[in-house]
C-alpha cells in the first residue's frame, strides 16, 4: 500500500502518517491519518488551531522524529533519520551568543558536507557569500556585531540567513515572524518572497498568521484539531511576485476568510 | 560621587569592621587569649611572618594541586554526564551521596591510606571541590536549546558536532563561575586535613599555636586563610570575566 502511494512530483511527501508522543508511542496522539505532497520549489503553508501538532510536522519532515505508522519520504528517498540537508528556523532565534553574526550564520557550513571540507581553505569565498546573503536581508556591516547587539527583528534576519547559507534545497520555517512586529514582520515576508523566488528552495512554513502563509504559500494545507491531519489543501495562485499590496485587496481577503472558517469548524469540531 | 563610593565601600567596610574590633577590644579590656585586637593580631604576624609564610606556601600548594586535580577531573566528569543521560542517571545518586560525606570524615581514610602530610591535603582538597565543577558543566551541556539542536540535527550534525559547536563553549561560563567556587572549597579541604593529620601547613600552625596557647598566632594563621582566600577567588573571577566575557555583557552596557 505504501508503495502505491510514491509520487514522482512530491519533494516532500507524509503519507497516512500516525504519531503519538509518551514512552512506546501509546500517549498523546499528536498526528493521525496526515498525508500531504509538497512538489519541488514549492512554498507550502502548513495552518491550523494550536496544539494540533503543526511543530510536530516539521520534524518530522526533517527526520528528527519517526512515525508510528505511515512513511516519509524527500527527495524520493525514505526518511530514516535526519535528512542532513534542511535549513530550518524557528521562532526563537537562537543565535550563539559567543559568536558573531556572521559566525553564527556561517554555522551550517561547519556541519554540511561538501561545506565542511572546503570551509577552512576557501574561507574568504564562503565569508563573502554569508556576507552577500546578511546584504540581501539588509544586515549589510552587521556581521561582526554579536547577536546580542540585535534587535528581534534583526535576529530573526540573521536566522533567516542561518538555514539559508548552505543552499538547502528544504527550508522548514515554525513560525518564523511570530514574535516581531507587524511592519518588520510584512518587511521580512519580502525578503522571504525574494528569496525563494531567487534561490527556489522548497518551502514548508507553519504559522499561525493566515495573511502569512496567503502571501507567501503556493499552496495552504489546513490542519485539524488534534490529532491533526490535513482537512483542506487551498491553492493561491496570485501571480508572482506578489506585491505587499496585495494583502490590502479584496480578493485576498477572500482566501483568509475561506482559510479562518476552516480553522474556526476544526476548532468547533474538537 | 555614587560610582567612588561604591569602588570605596570594600574598604571602608573592611577597615571599618577592624576599627570597631579594636575599639571594643579596648574598651570592654577583653583577654588577649579570648580576643586579640587587630593590633594584638598584626604584632604576631610581623613577629612570626617565617612561620605564617612557609606554612602559607604549604597549604597553597596543596590547595592548588587539589584544585587543579578538581579542574581536570570535574571538566572530565562534566562533560561525561552531560554527554550521556544513561551516564547522568548512573553517576547522579552516587555524586549526591559522595558529595553529602562530610571530607573532613574521609581525612582519616586518606591517612590510612597515604600517611599524614601532604598527599591527604592534595585529596581532601581536590575530593570537595570538583563537585560543582561538574554540575555546573553538565548543568551548561544539559539546558542546550531545544531548537538550536534540532537546526543542527536536520543539517545532520553528530552529537560530537552538536557539543563541540554549542555545548561546550555554552557550559563555559558555568565552568569558570564554579571555579571560584572551587576554589575557595578546595582551600577549606587542605585545611581540613591539615588540621586534622599534617606537619605543615597553616592549618597545623594554627593547631599547634592552640596548643601553646599562642592566641595572636592562631588569628593571625585565620587572617592569612581570609586573604589568601580573597587572593584566590579574585584571580578566578578574573579569569570568568577574561575567558567568557561575552556571557557577562549586562555589566559591560
Amino acid at each position: 500500500m505504501k508503495s502505491e502511494r510514491r509520487s514522482v512530483t512530491g519533494f516532500v511527501e507524509l503519507n497516512d502518517i500516525r504519531l503519538a508522543y509518551g514512552p512506546g508511542g501509546d500517549g498523546t496522539l499528536a498526528l493521525d491519518g496526515l498525508s500531504m505532497t509538497v512538489k519541488k520549489g514549492e512554498f507550502a503553508a502548513v495552518v491550523g488551531p494550536s496544539g494540533c501538532g503543526k511543530s510536530t510536522l516539521m520534524k518530522l519532515a526533517t527526520g528528527l522524529i519517526r512515525p508510528q505508522a505511515g512513511t516519509v519520504e524527500v527527495a524520493h528517498k525514505e526518511v530514516d533519520g535526519p535528512v542532513s540537508m534542511a535549513g530550518m528556523a524557528f521562532q526563537n532565534p537562537s543565535m550563539l551568543p559567543w559568536r558573531t553574526t556572521l559566525k553564527n550564520v556561517m554555522l551550517p557550513l561547519e556541519i554540511v558536507q561538501p561545506h565542511r571540507r572546503r570551509l577552512s581553505r576557501e574561507r574568504a569565498a564562503y565569508e563573502a557569500l554569508a556576507e552577500d546573503l546578511l546584504t540581501v536581508v539588509g544586515l549589510k556591516g552587521f556581521g561582526d556585531k554579536f547577536p546580542w547587539q540585535l534587535s528581534g527583528g534583526m535576529q530573526q534576519r540573521a536566522n533567516l540567513c542561518r538555514a539559508l547559507v548552505h543552499d538547502p534545497e528544504l527550508l522548514m520555517l515554525d513560525e518564523p515572524f511570530g514574535a516581531l512586529d507587524a511592519f518588520t514582520r510584512e518587511e521580512l515576508w519580502q525578503v522571504m518572497r525574494d528569496l525563494h523566488a531567487e534561490k527556489g528552495f522548497t518551502t514548508i512554513l507553519v504559522t499561525h498568521d493566515l495573511r502569512e502563509a496567503v502571501f507567501l504559500a503556493d499552496r495552504v494545507f489546513v490542519m485539524s484539531a488534534r490529532p491533526g491531519r490535513i482537512i483542506v489543501e487551498r491553492e493561491v495562485s496570485f501571480p508572482r511576485p506578489r506585491p505587499i499590496d496585495l494583502t490590502y485587496e479584496a480578493k485576498f481577503n477572500d482566501i483568509v476568510h475561506e482559510l479562518r472558517a476552516h480553522i474556526a469548524d476544526a476548532r468547533a469540531a474538537a | 560621587m555614587t560610582d567612588k563610593w561604591i569602588k570605596a565601600a570594600p574598604w571602608i567596610w573592611t577597615i571599618g569592621l577592624f576599627v570597631v574590633w579594636e575599639g571594643v577590644v579596648r574598651a570592654f579590656d577583653i583577654a588577649f587569649f579570648i580576643l586579640p585586637a587587630p593590633s594584638d593580631i598584626w604584632v604576631a604576624t610581623v613577629k612570626y611572618w617565617p612561620v605564617i609564610w612557609t606554612n602559607s606556601l604549604q597549604t597553597l600548594f596543596t590547595t592548588t594541586l587539589g584544585f587543579l586535580l578538581a579542574v581536570v577531573g570535574g571538566l572530565a566528569l562534566g562533560l561525561a554526564i552531560g554527554w550521556s543521560r544513561a551516564i547522568y542517571a548512573g553517576l547522579y545518586p552516587l555524586m549526591i551521596g559522595f558529595n553529602s560525606v562530610p571530607k573532613v570524615a574521609v581525612v582519616p581514610i586518606l591517612v590510612i591510606w597515604f600517611g599524614i602530610g601532604t598527599v591527604p591535603a592534595v585529596l581532601t582538597a581536590f575530593l570537595i571541590a570538583f563537585f560543582p565543577i561538574v554540575v555546573n558543566v553538565a548543568t551548561g551541556l544539559a539546558t542546550i536549546e531545544p531548537e538550536m539542536e534540532d537546526v543542527l540535527r536536520a543539517l545532520g550534525a553528530k552529537k560530537l558536532d552538536i557539543m563541540l559547536k554549542v555545548g561546550i563553549p555554552r557550559s563555559m561560563p558555568y565552568f569558570f563561575g564554579s571555579l571560584k567556587v572551587a576554589i575557595t572549597l578546595a582551600f577549606v579541604g587542605s585545611v581540613i586535613s591539615e588540621t586534622v593529620a599534617a606537619n605543615s601547613g597553616i592549618g597545623h600552625m594554627m593547631l599547634a599555636a592552640q596548643s601553646q596557647f599562642n592566641v595572636p598566632l592562631v588569628w593571625a594563621g585565620l587572617m592569612a586563610l581570609a586573604v589568601l582566600g580573597i587572593v584566590m577567588y579574585a584571580m578566578m573571577a578574573w579569569l570568568e570575566m577574561r575567558m567568557t566575557g561575552w556571557a557577562h555583557r549586562s555589566s559591560r552596557g
